[in-house]
Order: structure tokens, then C-alpha cells, then sequence
């Protein structure tokens, strides 16, 4: 059993997604239970995989037994190992969080939803387990296009967003292919581990040069770095709570993921090295990326409108620091890559909670809400303060590795963007709290004062399937921050390449 | 450098100015064209171009298709390579057209459901409806 356990992370909610959309036809009630279970089966063999990679190092699985590079190979180290465990965490806790959230966003298509929820996190599971470059892209395609149907999904404006969306992404994703194209026109191999040996003597070819920058900036778009952002904001926002809550913590990083695979594992550090010009101009990219995200943000004046520009920051401090060109900035990407799935998880889910109540995320809707919703705005308050990166939640001790790769590398111009956003996060929250903190509720929202004495405002909660899963993610929050020595010990120094200092 | 080394790559190399081409018309109709459906016809000659590179790479001159002959007796004839054409691209490319398959049927519900909404498929007219609510 456990040495099947590649196969189940994606064959498990695969074949789920399919009882799912049965279930939708004949049992709606079922669906829910049945995807939890899917997920329930990954989770168990995500986690139990970290834990086998842990104790006796990496796991490789043949797929149909056909050996590499012939075939198809799952090759599990700790870096996605614990990538793996993570978006199936976050992916089943969302879950069970959706219930009540379904029934008011999806009313008539619940059956859809799962399906398409379950299948979307097959996609990602299999893009982070996937040892194999064209079958990634498959993976990659799957997951995108249930996102697109998602978001879709969606009131008002969501579906010419989610259209929007399958253009960029679809363009990205042909880049990425064409990329493969090259390497498999270079090379003739497509498993990952071959390929990295095969190109090792072609590292001055231009056709290489040219599938890496094709591979990066197709993923670069699927994962909304600074200029190619644009689809992100409106997506992300205007995808129903449930759908916002998977797609906006998992999509991007599991992307970035990728690119460092790739930038590690495929095309290997040597050869990065290599591309000076490249390297500069990314570093310069991730410094507007932060620098905008940040900017952006602070013009919002919609909770979700807010929290999607942040993502565009963060995004940037990921390949920002993975570009940097030393082990302290990588470390600090695949450390905040694991973090902020975790903490853009927590506050997505803590919107959603809130327009599950008020049925409106625009800052004005807010006024009042610390007294109304006290557990939802608390788990809020931690989720923006790992965010803004305040010890001991995990925010900090990744937004530190960064500052120190970016001191190291001279890339001063990185950590005056970092220290920039955090100080603007600050701005971003500390107003939004205040708003929800000290104005009283709107008109006709509470109760009137008539008597000169402060209204009492009902205590009127999230339901508490969403409330506990909710506190589960604050929680993890500070878990993580604590047990970031650990995590930077014995998951992310092991896979960091030799050639990198 | 003089420009007479660069005409036989444009000659032997026709297969990647094409693609090219078609690429680019695709993605010019991505960018320029005001109507969701042609956008969405853009997007379906980008992803075919990137489809016919891949099946070009496979071919080669003089090759036919890779089913190996077996000779009497369950005995293997000498498989010489250079007279078979490349099956991998192509059984790529399978799946690569399943994918646009399905990138084009999500493409059209969508823009079916933005056409219920709005009675218009022209992207101006959307967002001008979009503005003032």
C-alpha cells in the first residue's frame, strides 16, 4: 500500500471526480462526502509520502511499470513532497470548509462543483508529484481549465474574467509546450532526470536558452508575475468564495513550484548561472512586481479586490528570491512558496466567511465587523499579520531568508522592494481593521442609537463548518512559523543543488 | 554576414516560419479582435500552430509510418531508423489536441454564458454595459 502511494495522490480524487459527477445526477447530498473522501485518500498519501521521503529519502514511482525515461515517473524529494502535502491540506480543509458556501454560491450545480473542485486539485497533486515534462503540462491544463469553469461559475462579471483568464492562460501554457517542443527537439527525452543529464554538454545551445525562456515565461503567466498579471485580479476576485479560497493559494505557488523545479532539477543551477542579462532582468521584474502589487492593492477598496493584488506581490517575492542566485534567497522562495499557500489560504477563506454573512466584501460592508464576526476577523487579523510578516507567524521567518538572500546577492533594490511591501501591507490591513474596528455599522445594518449609549451589535458568526476550518489555517499560520528551523533542516536544505551558494 | 547563408534555412527550415506565422496570426486575433468568438478562433490557430510544430518535428524525408515489419517465423528484420518517422511527436500531439479540445468547449460555455447576460459578444459593448450597471 504505501509504496503506492504516488499513484493514489492523483488516482484517488481522479476517480472520485467521476463518482462526483455521478453522485450529482442521482444523490446531490453525496457529492460533498465523496469528495471528501477523494481528498481525504490524497491527503493521507501526501502526508504519509512526506514522512516515507523524510525517514529514507526520495521516492521514485513507474507509472504502468514502464521504466524511465521510457515511461511516466513520479519522482517524490522533499522539496514537492512537501509542496504535495501542503496543497492537498489546504485543498481538503477548504473543502470541508465550502458546505455552506456552495449552497449560496452554487445553489443548482453543486454536483458540478465538486467534480470540478476534486479534479482541479487531481491537476495540481499531479503537477507537483510529476517527474515528467509533457505529462506536467497535461496536469497543468487539467487544473486550469476546471479553475476556468470555476471562476466561471461565478456572478456578474465572472465569466468574461474567467474568459480572460483561459486566454492568457492558454497562451502560457502553449509557451510552455513549445518549450518542451525544444528540449525534446534538443534532447529527445522528456523525463525530467534524463533531460537534466542530457543537456548538461548543450548548455551553450541557443535552441536550450530558447526553451528555458519559453518553459519560464509560459509559466510566468500562468502564475501572474508582474507584467503578465493581468488576468489574476479580476479572477480572483469575482470567483465565489469556495473557488477563490482553492485557486488563489494554490494555483500560483504550485506554478512557482515549477519554475523552480525547473530552474533546479531540469536546466539545473550551472546553467542558470549562465543567463546573467536573464537573471538581472528578472530580479528587476520581481522588484516592479512587489513594488505594483503593493501599489495596486492599496487602490482597492474591496477586501478581495485587495488580497488579489497582494498575490501579485507575493508572487514576485517568490521569483524574486528564487532568481537571486543563492542558496538564502532559494531557501526563502520555497519556504514562502509553503507559507504563503498557507497564509493567502487563511485570509481568502476569512473573506469568504465574510460574504458569507454580509453577502459583500467592499470596505464599507466591513464597518463594524470585529463586534459582528470576532473569530472570523481574529483569524483575519492573523492571517494579515503573517502577511505582513510579524513573528512568530510564518510570514516573518520567509520574508527574513529573502532580505538576507537579497542583502547577499547586492540586490539592494530587492530589499528595499520587500521592506516597501511590508511596510504597505501594514497600511493595507491596519486600514481595513480600523474600518471594521472603531466605525460603527452602517446605517440600517445595526441597530439604531437612539438612547445616547453604543448599539449592541449581535455577535452574528460564520456557520461553524466554515469557522473551525478557518481557525485550523490561523493556527497553521503560527504552527509553521514555529516549526520553520525544522522545515528549512530537513526539507529545504537537502534539496538545495551543490552548485548554489 | 551576408544575406545568401540565410536563404536555405528559410528554404529548409519552412516548417518553423510556418508555425511561426500562424502563431502570430493567432495571436494577433488573441489581441486585436473586439468579438469574444474570433478572440476564441485566434486562440485555436495558436494552439494548432504549436500542434503542427510538434508533428513536423516527427517527420523526416523518405520515412514512412513506424509499424515494424516482422519477417517469416516470428524473426525481427534489421530496423534501420532513418525509414521511420518520429511516433512520438505525434502521439504527443494526441493529447495536446484533447487538451485545445477542451480549452475550446470551456472557451465557448463561457462566452454562451456571457452572451445570456449581456446579448453581446462584441468586448466594447460588455465592459460599456459592465460600467454603468
Amino acid at each position: 500500500m504505501t509504496q503506492h502511494f504516488p499513484a493514489l495522490l492523483v488516482t484517488a480524487p481522479l476517480l472520485c471526480a467521476l463518482l462526483v459527477s455521478i453522485a450529482g445526477w442521482l444523490r446531490p447530498r453525496l457529492c460533498l462526502p465523496i469528495a471528501l473522501v477523494g481528498l481525504g485518500v490524497a491527503t493521507l498519501a501526501a502526508t504519509g509520502m512526506l514522512a516515507q521521503v523524510l525517514t529514507s529519502g526520495p521516492i521514485g514511482y513507474r507509472l504502468g511499470g514502464w521504466d524511465p525515461p521510457w515511461g511516466i515517473y513520479y519522482f517524490l524529494d522533499q522539496l514537492n513532497a512537501v509542496v504535495a502535502a501542503v496543497v492537498a491540506w489546504v485543498a481538503l480543509v477548504n473543502l470541508a470548509a465550502s458546505h455552506r458556501a456552495v449552497q449560496a454560491d452554487y445553489e443548482d450545480k453543486q454536483g458540478p462543483f465538486y467534480t470540478l473542485y476534486v479534479l482541479a486539485v487531481t491537476g495540481l497533486l499531479g503537477m507537483v508529484a510529476t517527474g515528467d515534462a509533457f505529462n506536467l503540462y497535461v496536469l497543468l491544463e487539467i487544473s486550469s481549465l476546471t479553475g476556468y469553469a470555476l471562476i466561471g461559475l461565478g456572478p456578474n462579471r465572472a465569466p468574461l474574467s474567467s474568459l480572460n483568464y483561459l486566454f492568457l492562460g492558454t497562451i502560457g501554457a502553449s509557451f510552455y509546450l513549445l518549450g518542451v517542443g525544444y528540449l525534446y527537439i534538443v534532447t529527445g527525452s522528456l523525463n525530467m532526470a534524463d533531460l537534466a543529464e542530457l543537456l548538461k554538454p548543450l548548455y551553450g545551445s541557443l535552441a536550450v536558452t530558447t526553451a528555458f525562456s519559453l518553459i519560464v515565461v509560459g509559466l510566468w503567466m500562468k502564475m501572474a508575475f508582474f507584467p503578465l498579471h493581468a488576468w489574476l485580479p479580476n479572477a480572483y476576485s469575482q470567483a465565489p468564495g469556495p473557488a477563490a479560497s482553492l485557486l488563489a493559494p494554490l494555483m500560483t505557488k504550485v506554478m512557482v513550484y515549477v519554475m523552480i523545479r525547473m530552474m533546479l532539477s531540469v536546466f539545473t543551477v550551472d546553467f542558470v548561472g549562465t543567463q546573467a542579462v536573464l537573471q538581472q532582468a528578472v530580479g528587476w521584474l520581481a522588484v516592479a512586481a512587489i513594488v505594483a502589487g503593493a501599489l495596486f492593492a492599496l487602490a482597492q477598496r474591496d477586501l478581495k479586490r485587495m488580497l488579489a493584488y497582494i498575490v501579485v506581490g507575493e508572487v514576485g517575492y517568490m521569483v524574486g528570491g528564487a532568481w537571486l542566485g543563492n542558496r538564502i534567497g532559494m531557501t526563502g522562495a520555497v519556504l514562502h512558496l509553503i507559507n504563503d499557500a498557507v497564509m493567502t489560504f487563511c485570509v481568502f477563506l476569512a473573506a469568504g466567511c465574510i460574504f458569507q454573512k454580509i453577502r459583500g466584501t467592499a470596505f464599507e460592508d466591513l464597518q463594524g465587523l470585529f463586534k459582528k464576526m470576532p473569530w472570523t476577523m481574529a483569524a483575519l487579523a492573523v492571517g494579515a499579520l503573517a502577511i505582513i510578516g510579524v513573528p512568530p507567524t510564518c510570514g516573518f521567518f520567509s520574508k527574513w531568508y529573502l532580505i538576507r538572500g537579497g542583502l547577499e546577492a547586492g540586490h539592494w533594490g530587492f530589499v528595499c522592494a520587500l521592506l516597501f511591501s511590508s511596510l504597505v501591507n501594514v497600511v493595507l490591513f491596519f486600514r481595513l481593521f480600523e474600518i471594521a474596528f472603531f466605525e460603527p455599522m452602517a446605517e440600517g445594518n445595526g441597530h439604531g442609537d437612539h438612547h445616547g449609549h453604543a448599539p449592541a451589535v449581535a455577535i452574528a458568526e460564520a456557520p461553524l463548518s466554515m469557522l473551525l476550518p478557518l481557525m485550523a489555517a490561523a493556527l497553521g499560520l503560527v504552527a509553521l512559523g514555529l516549526a520553520t528551523g525544522p522545515l528549512v533542516k530537513y526539507v529545504i536544505t537537502p534539496v538545495m543543488p551543490t552548485g548554489l551558494w | 554576414m551576408d544575406m545568401a547563408q540565410y536563404i536555405p534555412v528559410l528554404l529548409t527550415k519552412y516548417n518553423y516560419w510556418v508555425y511561426i506565422t500562424l502563431m502570430m496570426i493567432g495571436l494577433w486575433a488573441m489581441i486585436a479582435k473586439n468579438n469574444l468568438v474570433k478572440k476564441i478562433i485566434g486562440m485555436s490557430i495558436f494552439q494548432t500552430a504549436i500542434i503542427l510544430f510538434y508533428v513536423s518535428i516527427g517527420a523526416k524525408y523518405g520515412a514512412t509510418i513506424p509499424i515494424l515489419r516482422h519477417g517469416h517465423n516470428g524473426a525481427h528484420e534489421a530496423i534501420r531508423t532513418v525509414d521511420y518517422i518520429n511516433p512520438l511527436p505525434h502521439v504527443l500531439m494526441l493529447t495536446a489536441i484533447v487538451v485545445s479540445v477542451a480549452t475550446l468547449g470551456v472557451a465557448l460555455a463561457l462566452s454562451i454564458r456571457i452572451h445570456r447576460r449581456h446579448r453581446t459578444l462584441e468586448e466594447d459593448d460588455i465592459l460599456t454595459q459592465l460600467r454603468e450597471p
